[in-house]
């Protein structure tokens, strides 16, 4: 299964390599973003504020980048990876190739925002280390919700309309731990946060691995 | 009337905790008041949601063990019903939140957990309407259903440690009116009163299943 899955997930970087136009598409959606509110807030001071207006970004940006994971590539497609590999390998390498999508977007999004809006990180190693758990988080859960919203008839607002409740107590979670972390706690008034954090990932990972199979046979 | 016994004895216990309810003696707390005989109503909403919503969620996982259609039906039919109470809890604690803390929405946990529950759940009705298939409907939203729930067991367990106390009656600080430290004859009302509005809710629950399986029957004749 290892193997299906590296296959799998080299299959879409080459895709993606080959196109170009998922990456630049939310590399610039990302720039214009935080561009937009540059523009409308000039310098951020308030830590909440500047806290909350990243993760804001970030959700919105990778509800876009996994939003088209199921729904790019055609039917028959899909029946040929379903005779080649199993359901868990499909989920687990979107899941894997999100994850690389979505941490470049969120060092790309935290370079800029710190650029444009101002840094106010105090302790940018736990920082770093939420935002890598954050994109963890992001990447599971979208992509379980994507191959959901991927079955329906209007993919794109359903996406936005079922991750959102969903998405709350990783996201609140993280809003916590990245405050304390522009306030400048170290990583041990933290841990209790971070830990939570890991096992929500946890419980998404094994939701997906377990659900998947059912949405995956038609 | 063995099959129906349960049914009177819902509409007994609702109809007795409506006139106890509102004619039984409570003690005068501050604040408060007389809007206290509102937790006979309030409360009763939330435990009828909770106990629909884990009959949906049994039910979907029934679907996803057999795929018998019978068994989609009644998972959506009873995220149907539960949302009527969650939204009838919801008015019922506006009006009484407007009343004790001065503002129709406050600041709070249960609130704010409350919230995200129905809107949870109103996501589901959204993406049941959004798939014509019979089958892949059920299949689909029996899988959100399942990772919905856990999500939310999840935010329930998370979000009172990550946000400040809540406002309302806990039973472990000494509020007057926690659930937990009501006196003897409210408890004779509230007790019968949440499990009345549960078989109610079950009630409605089946009749609404029996009225989709005759529309669905109707289709397919049709």
């Amino acid at each position: 299964m290892i193997r299906q899955i590296k296959y799998l997930m080299l299959k879409d970087i080459q895709l993606e390599l080959k196109q170009r136009y998922a990456l630049n598409g939310i590399l610039l959606y990302v720039i214009s973003t935080i561009f937009i509110c540059y523009l409308s807030f000039t310098k951020i001071i308030d830590t909440s504020t500047w806290n909350a207006l990243f993760w804001i970004i970030m959700l919105f940006a990778s509800i876009n980048a996994v939003s088209k994971s199921f729904v790019q590539e055609s039917k028959a497609r899909q029946l040929y990876y379903y005779t080649i590999a199993g359901p868990q390998a499909v989920i687990l390498s979107k899941i894997f190739y999100n994850l690389i999508l979505i941490i470049l977007l969120s060092l790309l999004c935290w370079a800029f925002y710190s650029m444009l809006i101002g840094d106010l990180v105090l302790n940018k190693p736990v920082f770093a280390l939420a935002l890598l758990l954050g994109s963890c988080g992001f990447s599971s859960l979208l992509t379980m919700i994507a191959a959901i919203a991927s079955k329906t008839n209007n993919n794109f607002s359903l996406m936005a309309i079922l991750s959102f409740p969903i998405v709350l107590p990783l996201l609140l979670t993280l809003i916590k731990v990245s405050k304390a972390a522009i306030e400048g706690a170290s990583i041990y008034d933290e841990g209790m946060y971070l830990l939570v954090l890991f096992l929500i990932n946890i419980i998404i990972v094994l939701l997906s691995y377990i659900l998947f199979p059912y949405l995956w046979k038609e | 009337m063995k099959k129906h016994g349960w049914k009177i004895l819902g509409a007994l216990l609702v109809l007795y905790s409506i006139i106890a309810g509102f004619l039984v003696v409570i003690p005068d707390l501050p604040i408060v008041h007389e809007s206290l005989r509102n937790i006979f109503f309030h409360v009763c909403m939330w435990f009828a949601m909770i106990v629909l919503f884990a009959v949906s969620l049994v039910y979907s996982i029934k679907y996803l063990s057999a795929f018998h259609q019978e068994n989609d039906i009644i998972a959506g039919e009873a995220v149907n019903t539960g949302l009527l109470f969650g939204i009838l809890g919801l008015i019922t604690g506006t009006i009484w939140a407007k009343a004790t803390w001065g503002d129709w929405w406050v600041n709070d946990v249960q609130l704010n957990g409350a919230a995200v529950t129905i809107l949870t759940y109103l996501a589901y009705t959204v993406l049941r309407s959004s798939i014509d298939e019979p089958h892949l409907r059920a299949k689909v939203s029996a899988v959100y259903n399942i990772f919905a729930f856990v999500m939310l067991l999840v935010f329930i367990g998370i979000l009172p440690r990550i946000t400040d106390g809540s406002i309302h009656p806990q039973n472990n600080n000494q509020s007057p009116f926690a659930i937990g430290s009501l006196d003897n004859t409210m408890r004779l009302v509230f007790y019968p009163a949440i499990i009345g509005w549960i078989i109610i809710g079950v009630w409605i629950m089946q009749i609404r299943v029996r009225i989709k399986k005759i529309k669905e029957e109707i289709n397919s004749i049709e």
